[in-house]
């Protein structure tokens, strides 16, 4: 009893302290974007006279939900995000008085399939990928009917792939990387059947229940979000593939490289000009109930939007970050500039 | 019971026998268990071997960085174009132009834009501030012309200290063949050097692997220490002296005392889901602030205090305390003047253990926003700020190859402090307790 008297006490003279005006942004969201935008942060500590600000990396949807809990000091001014914000969070926000919410795409994030460079070449298509990681797939006898995934080497499922057992490390399913491959692969390599992408018209439920499923059975390993885990496991074991954003791909060029998809390498050029089918869009949103009453807003968004930033030869896309193309780049300089309340 | 009423003659015979028939075994099992152990503790040893090894070979040439001798030209039209010396004006200047126009002075033949690109790309960016800063503490540089060390680019540094292979064909490697032969060339004209890495250890956290210090990691993991120590060590002592000394046997004290037990079995990440309940969300305590973290690590660090204090006060023979109390003392003048002092060293070490484990924690400190990407260091207990072990965690995320070995770098700075740490604790051990 004493004890927590005591803490508690300590904790209410703290807090008179503290409860002053914050004059530091405070940023949370992506992980996938936290490389990212902490290079920036780190630039516009220091060419301005604003302190540096804080950055979570909570993961996508973690940072929507402390972005929407409410408007004032004790909630974050920025949520970094590799999907766009779902209707559910935007009326969230709206309940917890966040209205005024301005999304701004800074570029694009490949994710790669990648196996150690001296290992057998793959050249899969996202049909491939689904029937070889999914949960249940076709009966491969013929039929409609979904079995639980029977297959266990490559050349079971594509006659053209090397004789490997089917070994993936990749991303847990609280990552944003594995929403986006489950989307973007899993979902496009399920509607190459007839009958599943009938199913996606008339039961959008089933076909998610059908395709986004990933097996269990060991084939697929989460291997945490640490993705540098991922390129020494690839190194050591050279028959199993990972999944894993482009820029690890960049950075360990020597030790890894890229599987061909659809037929297409995750090149740079590849993702950023769309060729590459698995790349999907990053973003920021601003809280725009905190322009002008948290220092620096206006200034930090300006300097992740600038040229020098998300440009081409900016110095994100130095890191790995795929850059917009013009078009959309002015589209972001734009909305930088003007902060306009463009979700609802 | 007939081997009682046997002969003692023939029953010790008998004894003998079967003793003998069955020493050979006894012995075995013995031996066999002294190896069993001997295997444990080799193989224990071997690991941990293994671990230093891999963490040191790793880890050493992190205390080192390649820096980049360039003749800065300190140019008043780029620093100062109006003259009037106005700091707040001069910080604003561009001191990229200097730095990217000493090294291409060395380089004067290296003309098309992209290879000029590649070329400042050996400089760190960081090259800028370093130059800004020399400016701003001497302004008598201005107009005049010297030499300054600035540090290299991480992709630099990786292949001068032979992390990247120079074998590897161009197009799979990060540094291109026209950057290594840049560099051999600095190397031969003793502009390029490896020289002590000040910047791990006095800056804070940067997104340039060459640039990125554990500083601020430092800082912070020192402010939550000590909020820690300075709420759990008092609070800890006093419940055990209470608990053990005054407190009553009785139901109440028997639930207090398994209830203690049980929390120092918790899982960490649940105190810092408690501590963002309560002193987050219903406090409003700031995120990401030392403080908090502290408070958070007090509850995990309290139960182990308890325990640690309460044997010690345990192991203190109660002839010392009937002593005390039978030449007069009260019971309070006999715990602070004879029981505290004696049980003092077992304390201090199981605070001490307490203390370590608390610096190692990044479960609980997630969930009250510690877990982040702070540049600034920390400088009071409401300053945003990170710890030492989450340091560790950012960087081992990193995907650019110079932050393995800060990494690894890092996780020798946390080790070295334990082993301090636990180092006092067998010390404090060994000089003061007392044997009865």
């Amino acid at each position: 009893m004493k004890r927590t008297l005591a803490v508690a006490a300590l904790a209410t003279v703290a807090f008179a302290g503290a409860a002053e005006a914050r004059d530091q942004i405070r940023i949370v969201g992506s992980s996938t974007v936290f490389p990212f935008a902490s290079k920036v942060v780190e630039q516009y500590g220091k060419t301005t006279s604003f302190k540096t600000p804080v950055i979570e990396s909570t993961g996508s949807g973690g940072g929507f939900k402390l972005f929407c809990a409410g408007v004032g000091v004790d909630h974050p001014d920025i949520t970094n995000a590799s999907r766009a914000i779902k209707s559910s969070e935007v009326e969230t926000c709206a309940k917890n008085g966040v209205n005024k919410i301005t999304e701004i795409t800074i570029g694009f994030d490949g994710i790669v399939v990648a196996d150690a460079k001296n290992g057998p070449t793959f050249n899969v298509s996202r049909k491939d990928l689904y029937l070889a990681l999914a949960k249940t797939v076709p009966d491969p006898k013929g039929g409609d009917k979904l079995v639980p995934n029977p297959y266990k080497t490559w050349k079971d499922v594509n006659a053209s792939l090397p004789a490997n057992e089917i070994e993936v490390l990749g991303p847990p399913p609280t990552s944003g990387t594995r929403d986006a491959f489950t989307e973007l692969v899993m979902d496009a390599g399920c509607a190459e059947f007839p009958a599943l992408k009938a199913l996606s018209k008339s039961d959008p439920k089933a076909f998610q229940a059908a395709c986004q499923g990933i097996r269990e059975d060991g084939a697929y390993i989460e291997a945490g979000e640490n993705d540098t885990l991922i390129v020494n496991k690839l190194v050591e074991n050279t028959k199993a593939l990972g999944i894993f954003g482009y820029s690890f791909l960049d950075q360990n060029a020597d030790k890894i490289k890229g599987a061909h998809i659809d037929g297409v390498a995750p090149t740079f050029e590849n993702i950023s000009s769309g060729k590459y089918p698995v790349s999907r869009p990053l973003f920021f949103y601003v809280k725009g109930e905190h322009v002008g009453v948290i220092p620096g807003i206006k200034e930090y968004v300006a300097e992740f939007t600038s040229e020098a930033a998300i440009g081409a030869d900016g110095y994100l896309p130095q890191i790995g970050l795929i850059p917009l193309t013009a078009d959309k780049l002015k589209a972001a300089k734009d909305a930088g500039k003007a902060l306009p309340t463009n979700v609802k | 019971m007939s081997e009682m009423t046997v002969e003692p003659g023939q029953g010790g015979a008998r004894t003998r026998a079967l003793v003998a028939a069955g020493i050979g075994r006894r012995y075995r099992a013995e031996r066999r268990f002294r190896l069993f152990g001997l295997v444990a503790i080799v193989s224990a040893l071997v690991f941990m071997a293994l671990l230093f090894a891999s963490i040191i070979g790793k880890g050493y040439t992190a205390f080192v960085q390649t820096e980049i001798r360039l003749p800065i030209s300190y140019d008043v039209a780029v620093i100062d174009p109006d003259g009037v010396r106005d700091a707040a004006e001069m910080r604003r200047a561009n001191y990229g132009k200097l730095y990217r126009d000493g090294i291409q002075s060395l380089f004067p033949t290296v003309e098309s834009r992209n290879d000029r690109r590649l070329l400042n790309g050996l400089v760190s960016s960081g090259a800028t501030f370093e130059i800004r800063d020399a400016v701003i503490s001497s302004p008598d540089l201005i107009g005049k012309k010297a030499e300054i060390w600035v540090p290299a680019s991480d992709d630099v540094d990786m292949l001068v200290k032979g992390r990247v292979d120079r074998n590897e064909p161009e197009g799979t490697r990060r540094v291109t063949d026209k950057e290594i032969a840049w560099v051999d060339a600095l190397q031969k004209d003793g502009r390029l050097e490896s020289r002590f890495n000040w910047r791990f250890f006095t800056q804070g956290d940067s997104r340039e692997p060459e640039l990125a210090g554990i500083w601020g990691a430092v800082a912070g993991s020192f402010l939550t220490m000590l909020v820690t120590l300075v709420l759990s060590f008092p609070l800890g002592v006093a419940t055990a002296v209470y608990l053990e000394e005054f407190a009553p046997k009785n139901r109440w004290t028997d639930v207090i005392e398994v209830n203690i037990n049980n929390l120092a079995a918790i899982p960490s990440i649940v105190f810092g889901l408690l501590g963002l309940a309560v002193f987050l969300q219903f406090f409003g305590l700031p995120r990401s602030a030392p403080l908090v973290g502290g408070l958070v690590l007090t509850l995990m660090t309290l139960p182990t205090i308890i325990i640690a204090a309460r044997v010690s006060l345990k192991s203190v023979p109660p002839s010392i305390r009937e002593a005390a109390l039978g030449l007069g003392a009260s019971k309070m003048q006999m715990v602070t003047n004879d029981v505290l002092p004696l049980a003092m060293p077992g304390i201090l070490t199981g605070t001490i253990i307490g203390m370590g484990r608390a610096l190692g924690e990044t479960a609980p400190l997630l969930m009250i926003g510690m877990v982040a990407f702070i540049v600034d260091i920390p400088h009071g207990f409401t300053d945003p700020a990170t710890a030492l072990p989450v340091q560790i965690y950012i960087w081992a995320d990193s995907a650019e190859r110079a932050f393995v070995e800060r990494t690894s770098a890092a996780i020798m700075v946390l080790l070295a402090f334990l082993i301090v740490m636990n180092a006092a604790a067998v010390i404090l051990r060994s000089r003061f307790e007392r044997r009865w």
